[in-house]
């Protein structure tokens, strides 16, 4: 085992957040990750210090410091301008090796599932993936909460001995922290010339998918259709509730399967996690994979024909019903006020 | 171009159609099986697919590996079915519990007791952990480059692929050169079932079932010895809210909601018009 699997466990300080980007700014999930991160820090009497990786991103460093970084690492490369998986790991591991964190955190992204664990295997540490919390336990460990089985049930998992702690962070759960750009912090600039040495593949660029309207997880309203919603008739239906609301529309896995809804329009276990002011689930059974995705919404409701469907078990309003009589009701309601 | 040695990491899982059959003890953080039916998980399908796809294009050899206990003996005979040449079988109670760290070192030792290879594919993230780390955690162990998130491979030259792979809003592409780890979608391609005549010729493929000794490894790498990580507890995650069912008809239920939400100020502002 690597050196860092070894007894003295306390001689790892800080907890660390690798601040993924894009673009110059750090994701929202950066910055949700500074807040569990500021929390954990300041139970265990660390630091907390951001990672940032990419080119032209001196900015991240303001961003990150605003919302308790204490230390800002800075890659900032020309050839760093898209992610490498072999570049970033290098970097991530060598300053790991060098300064020793108690606790690393990555966001669960495309990119940060990528990451880390290709940095866990190089130091041979522990990762616990997807966490939705995050605690310590009476010795000050990290106490990692994630769900398995599809959303089933909530594990909570321990890296007793190696280090540093790792856990990947599910995006769209931790609160977003507010800046207070009155906070101080240090910039500490990173050579990058050995971990780009160690690329083995060229990145030919990042295409955007064109997609309309806001990000699922920034949703304030999303109506969401399962595969109790037939055909393209039932889908317009929905997209004419979901405009006079300026509503985001998602669903579940059939749907997606079916070719109404994009990939990136899942909301659930393996999709997107959300938590909207409001959120109709339409023709949705409420298997855990798909209702563990909406959990944080504030108001739910739900339409479905079948009474003894799961879903009204985690709605705060439910219609039995058709929705093919129910929205067109909705939709003339909403109309007239 | 020269044929290429393909090897596919296929993972038995509980038939994610039928969680509710499965049941994780909260005493003992195993599985209690009460007759769930198992599957290959369904994006190691996809990566079997991918497998088959490149052999029909490129000739060679697609050999699949897998770790985990008797009862996935049926999927890695249907992956023979499907079309796979050989499979190469991990079954060791010292494997028992291991986190993605121990499953991809055992991996890795499994693979290197095939002799050489040109590509890895796994499927990207499995049912049950979900966590998608063996893929990369097993390249670093072989000491190949990986790609995450494939949702098409396509070559290039002999030894020279084009990857792209899905993050959030866009697609990440990459050369690269064999050897290579990908690990694929569902996005990648529709996998092929079973046929009768696959039946037939599986009966006649290797299914080669070893231990932990056939292959070197030491049972303290592998398994719960061998995992960073450990699982302490379970619970089941708190969804439930105050499922207030609105009745009479459909006019009268959505009249009592949107009261209900105007009370609670849940409407959004502006109701706009129905954009086409």
């Amino acid at each position: 085992m690597s050196e860092t699997g070894t007894s003295g466990t306390t001689l790892w300080r800080g907890v660390w957040v690798y601040a993924e980007q894009r673009g110059g700014a750090v994701l929202d999930a950066g910055f949700e990750m500074m807040s569990v991160a500021g929390e954990l820090a300041s139970r265990l009497g660390a630091t907390v210090s951001a990672l940032v990786i990419g080119h032209g991103v001196e900015g991240c460093s303001k961003e990150l410091i605003a919302r308790g970084a204490g230390e800002v690492y800075l890659a900032d490369h020309p050839a760093l301008d898209q992610y490498d998986p072999d570049a970033f790991a290098a970097i991530v591991v060598d300053l790991v090796q060098v300064q020793r964190p108690q606790i690393l955190l990555v966001p669960a992204t495309g990119f940060g599932r990528d990451l880390a664990p290709t940095v866990a295997a190089r130091l041979g540490t522990g990762l616990c993936a997807d966490c939705t919390a995050l605690d310590l336990d009476g010795e000050g460990r990290l106490l990692q909460i994630a769900p398995v089985l599809g959303g089933k049930d909530l594990a909570t998992m321990l890296c007793p001995v190696a280090r540093p702690q790792m856990a990947t962070v599910r995006p769209g759960v931790f609160p977003r922290l507010p800046a207070d750009y009155s906070r101080r912090g240090q910039v500490l600039r990173v050579d990058c010339s050995r971990p780009l040495e160690q690329r083995r593949m060229t990145s030919l660029g990042l295409l955007p998918h064109q997609a309309p309207g806001k990000p699922l997880p920034q949703a304030e309203v999303v109506v969401a259709g399962g595969a109790g919603v037939a055909g393209a008739d039932g889908w317009r239906l929905l997209a004419d509730l979901a405009g006079l609301l300026g509503a985001e529309i998602g669903g579940t896995r059939p749907p997606v399967d079916d070719g109404f809804l994009r990939e990136d329009q899942m909301i659930g276990q393996s999709g997107v996690t959300i938590r909207p002011k409001l959120y109709f689930a339409i023709g949705i059974s409420g298997d855990i994979q798909h209702t563990v995705g909406f959990a944080a919404a504030n108001i739910v409701v739900a339409i479905n024909k079948d009474p003894a469907a799961p879903i009204f078990k985690v709605a705060d309003y439910g219609i039995v019903g058709d929705y093919r009589q129910v929205v067109p009701v909705l939709i003339e309601e909403l109309r007239r006020r | 171009m020269n044929p290429l040695n393909v090897i596919v990491c296929l993972k038995s899982v509980p038939d994610p159609r039928r969680s509710g059959a499965i049941v994780l003890d909260p005493r003992t953080l195993t599985l209690r099986k009460e007759g769930a039916p198992r599957v290959i998980s369904p994006l190691d399908k996809n990566a079997l697919e991918e497998a088959l796809q490149i052999k029909s294009l490129r000739g060679g050899l697609v050999r699949v590996v897998s770790m985990g206990s008797a009862s996935a003996l049926d999927n890695l005979r249907e992956a023979l079915a499907i079309g796979a040449d050989e499979v190469h079988f991990l079954s060791d109670p010292a494997c028992a519990g291991a986190d993605t760290l121990a499953t991809a070192r055992a991996l890795a030792a499994l693979v290197r007791s095939l002799g050489g290879f040109d590509l890895v594919l796994c499927g990207a993230r499995s049912f049950y952990g979900s966590t998608g780390q063996v893929g990369p955690q097993l390249a670093e162990m072989l000491g190949i480059p990986h790609l995450s998130y494939s949702s098409a491979i396509e070559f290039t030259s002999s030894q020279g692929l084009r990857v792209k792979t899905e993050i959030e809003g866009g697609s990440a592409t990459f050369d690269a050169s064999l050897p290579l780890l990908v690990s694929v979608t569902r996005e990648i391609n529709t996998p092929r079932g079973v046929s009768l005549p696959g039946i037939l010729a599986a009966r006649s493929k290797l299914l080669r079932v070893v231990s932990c000794r056939d292959i070197g490894l030491d049972p303290g790498e592998v398994g719960l010895a061998g995992s960073a990580t450990r699982m302490i507890r379970v619970s089941a995650p708190v969804t439930a809210r105050q499922g207030r069912l609105l009745g009479g008809t459909a006019s009268e239920a959505v009249g009592t909601l949107i009261a209900e939400l105007r009370r609670e100020g849940s409407l959004p502002p502006a109701v706009g018009r129905i954009a086409r």
